[in-house]
């Protein structure tokens, strides 16, 4: 702590966000795993690209119940006895499972299986048959060109690449690839329909302030595989995914394309930063993800574009260390929220703020020249 | 199962930690010539995830933090955890612990009918301080196939099945059984265990259920949960949820294996200390109670309504990272309703959208504060909505009708009867950092609607689970560290059930002030009044209500009761149960800002500017 002004500031300070990484080169290791054990294909040194299979599986089928006791009109505890199929046989759609005769075959009533699948269990008790459905195969991609770094036994493997990666805030939809394609001029342009052509099929489209409905409706319509901008108004994206977002888990969603929001909601200009990056990869293929959670396990959307052009920034996890005057933070709460400038200083004691509460602050420098004074709690590390 | 390691008597420091999804916060308490006293507190990370993925490091840090503010050691110097007990030196008297890192307790409940056994099934899970992830019932509307594929995608910790009364339905229990059975669901931790499922059914059906299930659950059995359909019976149910939590969940979760030994006390799940908390005050009040647990992520309703116990959760209400649920799940124009000013819907959305995906960031402007304070109302609007829907009589009981039934139409699902409820306490961020109290003690006036007379509590610092926990192996600290460092008395709530036309007479009340003064104050319709009556102070208060109100004892009737001063005072409240908010937009919001104007709710100078 030091005196400045007679009031007393930290020399440096945690940031309670943490800032989101737009990394120019740094080594990017993804570890695929199946949800359940199963046979790893690849081995440690593979190079592997975007679509190689990692990893297989068999998920078990799902099992289909058949009321046999009342299909044929008889008491559960009878069900064995009129069964032409017993536990473990293997049973084909349409082939009788089970056969009821009474009166020398005046009445007949056969129960046929709805399925393929196997005899799982005849129950006595509720007079219902199980049969499980085949198993289903499931698979892994790389994800990632990149090596095997590592195997983990039946699981998946360890894959690693160097690479451009930005991550954004929030983003809907799943892992895809394509091509880095600037949309715009400039981060403080809008990303309407009018910047889409059916050349943007399957690329990575890079837009700057905005992305508008009409624009994420013409990106589907053509085959973009990912739309990348700095912000997204609610409405917009209600309308575009049919419902609201109530929680920030996202990922699974089957809207067309995957759209990654880079600042937040509303008309919010590019981080710089970000922008260029993707500028100077123009070209070059990537990997991308909507994939969103923010509660435990903090995951947020990313793009990453494999190159081996430059290696890893010496300025390390700059990210995760504290904030000292001069640090770049970017303000994300009203009044200020999407303002860009410098920490100026960091204030010690608890300062009331306008609603009354009395928090923790720190004073930042805007890039017009106004100093001023916000939560810590509302500023991110930006790297600029 | 609790281990004391000192008698009660001789302890001198106690440690309470609550291991939560994001805050890992500390609580020290220690006893003064006056009794027990909360101290300190302190707060850390918790360190659940990787790369740490181990509890107990977080656990260590905030009472690092405790450690350094107080200068009073705690934690053992060879790093093997906390000393108990206190050795002169160094150490606590007692360490307990609550948890819901790592999403808590999840579990799917079963029964054979959705309103009968499954309803039962799910008060048990839900009162054990669970996240019931799914009711499976064999009348919930789905087709066989569809509660397959729902159980197969489930990963819960845990399953409780119901199903028949003792000497009741068998085959169609068994259906339920060899439903779960086919369907193979696996358990969330640790993918070689068995997951296991308790089972409160048909006492008949427990030779076929050991048959079906104890080869791949790891079964338990207790007594029926409606042994008859007029009675139901949880806590068999609860108490076995707890042992097992203890033994299959915690024992697989990272570090907790090493926590459960540093603690004197079986860990809790967070909401299960939060509702021994709501408990005990209803215990020492001897007053039917409704809390609520207002957080980032969820909204827990809590009811001790004539002894009856219900925990209700809203999984997805919160303030947080469930904020867009709330405008979702409300609407945005029941969130706007609130608001005394114009801002465009988009602003809203767009604000609670950032809010969301910037979980931690928090107001700085005063419309800032009142967006989120509208939000709040919704949460937990929709949350007492949805406990109504969970503390509900027996269906399929017979019920007893006096003639005063007769003359309603139907028996109310519910038995949560405002009028009925003493007394309101609110925890979670959003209330305890209210920069004046007095909006915490609104909030709740609007979204619960308390009618007659209501006593309302907060709490100071959170530390409910704490103190739930605690009581249950000393229930004499608990209280005396509730009473006096926890409970925040805001005040009490007048306000009769009735609507009329705005100005019209509603009540007159005579308040008897502890100085010996008698205040009388008339109320007309739409508006509200505060009194100052001072924290541990009482009045004794007569109401008077006009013709078509009712404070208790029927329409027009008098009622004399209690008003408990607190932090606030007394709020005289004639705006209608239910409250009404004008329909017209310009009068909607003149009539907010002379609400908050006259009970003081906000800064005056800035509300106006704002307007």
């Amino acid at each position: 702590m030091s005196k400045a002004k007679g009031k007393r500031v930290s020399k440096e300070a945690y940031a309670y966000t943490p800032g989101l990484k737009v990394k120019r080169a740094t080594l990017v290791r993804k570890t695929r795993r199946l949800p359940i054990p199963g046979e790893v294909l690849v081995k440690e040194g593979d190079e592997v690209d975007f679509k190689t299979i990692i990893a297989r599986t068999e998920l078990a089928g799902e099992p289909e119940i058949v009321k046999v006791a009342i299909l044929l009109g008889i008491e559960p505890e009878d069900v064995p006895r009129y069964m032409t199929k017993k536990v473990g046989d293997e049973v084909k759609e349409g082939e009788v499972i089970a056969h009821y005769r009474a009166f020398f075959g005046l009445i007949k009533r056969d129960v046929t299986a709805p399925v393929d699948g196997i005899i799982e269990s005849i129950s006595d008790i509720t007079g219902q048959v199980v049969i499980r459905k085949p198993p289903v195969p499931l698979e892994v991609d790389a994800y990632i060109p990149g090596k095997v770094v590592k195997v983990l036994p039946n699981e998946g493997a360890v894959i690693e690449t160097n690479a451009a990666f930005i991550q954004g805030i929030f983003g809907i939809g799943g892992e895809t690839h394509g091509v880095i394609k600037m949309a715009v001029d400039s981060p403080d342009e809008e990303l309407t329909a009018d910047h889409i052509s059916d050349d943007d099929k399957g690329a990575i489209l890079v837009g700057g302030s905005l992305v508008t409905l009409d624009a994420l409706r013409k990106g589907v319509e053509v085959g973009v595989s990912c739309i990348v901008a700095g912000g997204i108004r609610h409405r917009d994206l209600t309308e575009f995914m049919g419902e609201e977002i109530g929680v920030a888990i996202t990922g699974h969603e089957e809207v067309g394309l995957t759209l990654i929001i880079t600042e937040g909601f509303g008309k919010l200009r590019m981080s710089r930063r970000a922008f260029n990056l993707f500028k100077s990869f123009e070209g070059y293929r990537a990997a991308a993800n909507g994939a969103t959670q923010i509660r435990a396990g903090v995951m947020r959307p990313e793009v990453i574009i494999p190159h081996n052009e430059f290696y890893e920034e010496k300025s390390g996890d700059e990210l995760a260390a504290g904030m000292v005057p001069g640090t770049p933070v970017r303000i994300i709460r009203a009044p200020y929220f999407g303002a860009i400038g410098r920490v100026h200083s960091l204030p010690i004691d608890l300062q009331q703020v306008e609603t009354e509460s009395y928090v923790r602050v720190l004073e930042v420098e805007l890039e017009d020249g106004r100093i001023v004074t916000v939560p810590r709690a509302n500023v991110e590390i930006i790297e600029e | 199962m609790a281990r004391l390691r000192k008698p009660k008597e001789e302890m001198k420091y106690i440690l309470a930690t609550d291991v939560g999804s994001t805050t890992t916060k500390a609580r020290f308490f220690e006893r003064k010539p006056e009794g027990w006293r909360f101290v300190i507190a302190g707060e850390a990370p918790t360190t659940v995830e990787a790369p740490y993925e181990d509890v107990t490091l977080g656990v260590r840090n905030a009472v690092r933090e405790v450690e350094e503010l107080t200068g009073h050691k705690i934690l053992a110097e060879d790093g093997s955890g906390i000393v108990v007990p206190f050795d002169g030196e160094r150490g606590v008297d007692l360490y307990c612990t609550t948890s819901s890192a790592g999403g808590g307790l999840q579990m799917m409940v079963a029964g054979l009918i959705k309103t009968m056994t499954a309803e039962s099934a799910n008060r048990a899970a839900l009162g054990a301080g669970a996240i019931v992830m799914d009711v499976i019932a064999r009348d919930d509307g789905r087709p066989i196939y569809k509660k397959i594929q729902r159980i197969r995608s489930l990963r819960p910790d845990m399953i409780l099945l119901a199903g028949g009364t003792d000497g009741g339905a068998t085959t169609h229990v068994m259906e339920i059984v060899e439903l779960i059975r086919a369907a193979e669901p696996k358990p969330r931790l640790g993918l070689g265990y068995k997951l296991p499922i308790v089972y409160a059914g048909n006492k008949d059906l427990r030779p076929q259920i050991k048959k079906a299930l104890g080869d791949i659950f790891a079964l338990t059995i207790v007594d029926n949960i409606r042994p008859v359909l007029e009675v139901e019976n949880t806590e068999p149910a609860r108490r076995a949820i707890h042992e097992l939590f203890m033994e299959h969940v915690m024992s697989h979760a990272p570090g907790y294996l090493k926590l459960m030994k540093w603690t004197d006390v079986d860990i809790m799940p967070t909401p299960a200390g939060e509702g021994m908390a709501m408990q005990l005050i209803a215990k020492v009040f001897q007053k039917n109670v409704l809390g609520v647990g207002l957080g980032g992520a969820t909204t827990n309703v809590y009811s001790v309504f004539e002894g009856k116990f219900v925990r209700s959760v809203s999984a997805n209400l919160g303030m947080s990272y469930s904020i867009c649920n709330v405008m979702k799940t409300a609407g945005i124009k029941n969130i706007m309703r609130w608001l005394p000013f114009d801002m465009d819907e988009e602003e809203v959305a767009s604000r609670l959208m950032n809010k969301m995906i910037r979980p931690t960031t928090i107001p700085q402007t005063l419309d800032d504060l009142i967006v989120e304070h509208s939000v709040a109302r919704e949460a937990l609007r929709l949350g007492l909505e949805h406990h109504k829907t969970i503390a509900t009589r027996l269906k399929g009981a017979r019920v007893e009708r006096d003639i005063s039934d007769m003359f309603e139409q139907a028996l109310a699902e519910t038995y949560i009867d405002l009028m009925k409820i003493d007394i309101i306490a609110g925890t979670g961020g959003l209330l305890s950092h209210a920069p004046r109290r007095v909006q915490s003690m609104l909030i709740l006036t609007d979204a619960f609607q308390p009618e007659g007379i209501t006593w309302m509590f907060q709490d100071s610092v959170f530390m409910m689970p704490h103190l739930g926990v605690l009581s249950t192996v000393y229930p004499e600290a608990a209280w005396q560290i509730f009473d006096k460092d926890c409970l925040v008395r805001l005040g009490t709530v007048i306000a009769p059930r009735g609507v009329a036309n705005k100005g019209d007479p509603v009540m007159t009340v005579e308040i008897e002030m502890p100085n010996g003064e008698t205040l009388k104050e008339e109320m007309h319709f739409g508006e509200i009044k505060r009194i100052e009556l001072p924290e541990r102070e009482e009045a004794k208060v007569v109401i008077s209500p006009r013709r078509g109100f009712d404070v208790g004892r029927g329409p027009g009737k008098r009622v004399e009761g209690k008003a408990m001063g607190g932090v606030v005072g007394i709020l005289l409240d004639a705006r209608g149960r239910p409250l009404q908010l004008p329909e017209n937009d310009r009068e909607r919001k003149e009539t907010l800002l002379k609400w908050f104007l006259d009970i003081d709710m906000y800064p005056e100078d800035k509300l106006k500017e704002l307007v």
